[in-house]
């Protein structure tokens, strides 16, 4: 590949040139594809994005990469590290391989795939960001999840769901088990139409049969404090 | 022997299972529940109060009272911040979230802080737009439930709190009861209205001190390296946890003694979890000081701060400012007398409401019902608390006078003795009248 204007070598480039260089960019002209050499697993690469850009990224990555993007559409050609497109606002993160724990954690809003598998506490805390994960999910995941959805095509691990409130999960593999308060529920047309369209968006259509899924939500029953209540 | 004529034993009560002790233990047979309640603690501990300044002597030159320059403002941040910031007085509003505040308190405390040059802090669901409006430094905290947490509001705080923890309870999370779920707070937090809400204990993406050192770096890259980045931890082993924080990269270290204010906690939890600010600060000053960091790194303590002698002596033992919440919320109007009928019938007394979580605050702050909350004038509260941390700045100038110092900063662990062995030992400064410091030279 030939180095473009648009490309950063992390070889020689710093973390804070790449951040810095690509907070400059903003909504008005077109901020272009930027591409993001030798990553080698750096931590915090491409956070804070705040402009419809597109970065690829080709490598594998470590922390927290896209942390708190908002609009830009960010692509590792590799694995992720912990915390993966935490806090998302919107926009899209995609990894092409595995991500590691707390993938998606307290995001907003935007889309997540994961092409792999994700490891324990996927979509913790998540609070409307949609993530599709192509592969299983480890333990805890969408622990206190707030909003949004976690649609996984392969098994959740150990107590998904534990203390859920609104989020939305959809499994097609098998569930090791179901944390405090997180029970199976009935999957409805609306239910198969808000999967369908997830499934669409991570470019899914077609491929993967709605029906094969099971919803978990919140049984809600810890929504207030009562001895009843108390683990 | 006369039965009739002896003499009675008056009735004697368990100074073991007190009045208070027997009505818990009744409270909680009938409801099978813990006690939850705000403030801070109410039993009597090892404070500020078991300490006395010397003040000048022969050997020691006092400056004149009003008229000698004594400085009080402080820079916090120098370490990594591009940005870092300075108030003019060494004494800072603590995080309280807006959700276990009322907008109006929220304002208040804007106001108040901004008219004499000090910070205000932000809390557990986010910052509104009137108290980034009315503040004119802004701490914005970065908690374990990150509600309402978003790159825009981190951009638009003069400074980032990671909060670890809390001195009123060191290791436990949140709560924020139904009744102060409104829709405004219900939308920001992400939640459904009306539930009991709790907050994570652990932050969500990072365990450990490794990880806060790349949580840290990417802070600090979404936001450009600009913004001073606080770490607030509950005083639990304040040696170890400086420590981590300054390794971790922090450019200010919070220190929250178990005497602090909460919202919303288990009593057993305020009154039994973590250790007096008293015996907090002087290991905490130690790891800086171990580190070469005392001073590049600042200190900010709080835990029951509540006049400028407590200042005065917090920075004698070597913080560089501290922070309040129940004092703020006292001068806002909270636990006033004048609203003696209304504690009255809430089942309580003006000085002992401590129902913060319950939302019902005849004060109008800690409430979010909207007929309370607009009891509360944000104007005049906020002239009040400016009154309020003029005279704390004020009272801490006097006594650094007194103790020769130009500037609040010079006061040192020298200018203080203390009145109990046990202050003695846990400030590490002697008994007064003797040279004698409990454990000196063994910490
Ligand atoms: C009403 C109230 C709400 C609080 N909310 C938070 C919060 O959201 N985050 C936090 O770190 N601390 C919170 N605290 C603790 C304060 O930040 C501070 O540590 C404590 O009040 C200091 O002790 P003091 O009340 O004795 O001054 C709260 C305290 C009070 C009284």
């Amino acid at each position: 590949m030939t180095p473009s204007p648009h490309c950063i070598d992390l070889a020689t480039a710093t973390v804070r040139e790449l951040n810095q260089r690509l907070h400059h960019l903003t909504a008005d002209g077109d901020p272009g594809i930027w591409r993001v050499l030798n990553p080698a697993g750096g931590h915090a690469i491409a956070v804070g994005l705040n402009a419809p850009v597109t970065v690829e990224i080709d490598g594998h990555v470590g922390y927290y990469c896209a942390g708190m993007n908002k609009s830009a559409s960010v692509r590792i050609n590799g694995n992720a590290g912990v915390g993966v497109a935490e806090n998302m606002m919107s926009g899209l993160v995609h990894v092409r391989g595995d991500a590691s724990q707390a993938a998606g954690a307290t995001a907003h809003g935007g889309l997540l795939v994961i092409d792999g598998n994700a490891s324990a506490r996927c979509g913790i805390s998540m609070k409307g960001i949609d993530i599709v994960v192509k592969g299983s999910i480890g333990h805890m995941s969408a622990f206190m999840g707030q909003a949004g959805t976690l649609t996984v095509l392969g098994d959740a691990g150990e107590a998904l769901g534990d203390s859920l409130y609104e989020a939305r999960l959809f499994v097609r593999g098998s569930v090791a088990s179901l944390g405090a308060d997180c029970v199976e529920k009935e999957m409805r047309d609306e239910h198969r139409a808000v999967l369908h369209a997830r499934l669409e968006a991570a470019g899914l259509a077609g491929e993967v049969d709605v029906s094969e899924f099971r919803r978990y939500g919140s049984a809600r029953g810890l929504y207030h404090f009562h001895v009843d209540n108390v683990y | 022997m006369d039965h009739t004529n002896i003499p009675r034993t008056v009735p004697r009560k368990s100074a073991t299972f007190d009045d208070y002790t027997l009505s818990e233990i009744r409270r909680a047979a009938a409801t099978g529940l813990y006690d939850i309640r705000g403030a801070g603690t109410k039993r009597k501990l090892p404070h500020l109060d078991d300490l006395l300044f010397l003040g000048a002597s022969i050997s020691r030159y006092p400056l004149e009272g009003y008229r000698e320059k004594c400085g009080t403002n402080v820079v916090l941040g120098g370490r990594f911040a591009k940005k870092p910031i300075e108030i003019r007085i060494p004494i800072t509003i603590a995080g309280m979230s807006f959700g276990s505040l009322s907008a109006q308190a929220k304002e208040a405390l804007g106001r108040g802080a901004s008219a004499v040059g000090t910070s205000t802090t932000t809390g557990d669901g986010g910052m509104t737009a009137e108290e980034r409006g009315h503040s004119s430094t802004l701490v914005y905290q970065y908690l374990p439930s990150r509600y309402g947490m978003n790159p825009d509001d981190l951009r638009k705080a003069d400074a980032i709190e990671v909060v670890i923890g809390q001195g009123a309870k060191p290791g436990g999370g949140g709560m924020l009861l139904g009744q102060k779920i409104s829709p405004r707070v219900a939308a920001m937090r992400t939640l459904p209205q009306g539930i009991d809400q709790r907050s994570a204990c652990r932050h969500p993406d990072w365990t450990g001190p490794d990880d806060l050192e790349i949580k840290i770096q990417e802070l600090r890259e979404i936001t450009d390296w600009e913004k001073p980045i606080y770490v607030k931890v509950g005083a639990a082993r304040p040696y170890y946890d400086t420590a981590l924080a300054v390794k971790a990269g922090a450019d200010v270290v919070v220190l929250d003694g178990m005497q602090g204010g909460t919202a919303a906690t288990q009593e057993v939890f305020i009154e039994h979890v973590g250790i007096p600010l008293l015996a907090a600060i002087r290991p905490a000053v130690q790891a800086l000081q171990d580190l070469g960091m005392h001073r590049k790194v600042q200190l900010i303590v709080s835990g029951g701060i509540r006049n400028g002698a407590d200042v005065a002596k917090c920075l004698a033992l070597g913080a560089d400012a501290v922070s309040i919440g129940t004092a703020a919320l006292v001068a806002l109007g909270d636990n006033d007398p004048a609203l003696a009928a209304d504690y009255a019938a809430l089942g309580t007394v003006p000085g002992a409401y401590d129902d913060w979580q319950d939302g019902r605050d005849p004060a109008g702050i800690t409430t979010q019902d909207p007929a309370l909350a607009t009891r509360l004038d944000p104007e005049k509260a906020g002239r009040r608390l400016a009154n309020y941390l003029s005279v704390l700045a004020l009272e801490a100038q006097t006594i650094a006078r007194a103790c020769g110092k130009s500037h609040v900063h010079n006061l040192e662990p020298e200018d203080l003795v203390s009145l109990t062995i046990e202050a003695a030992a846990m400030a590490r400064v002697p008994l007064a009248g003797t040279d004698w410091i409990p454990g000196a030279g063994r910490y």
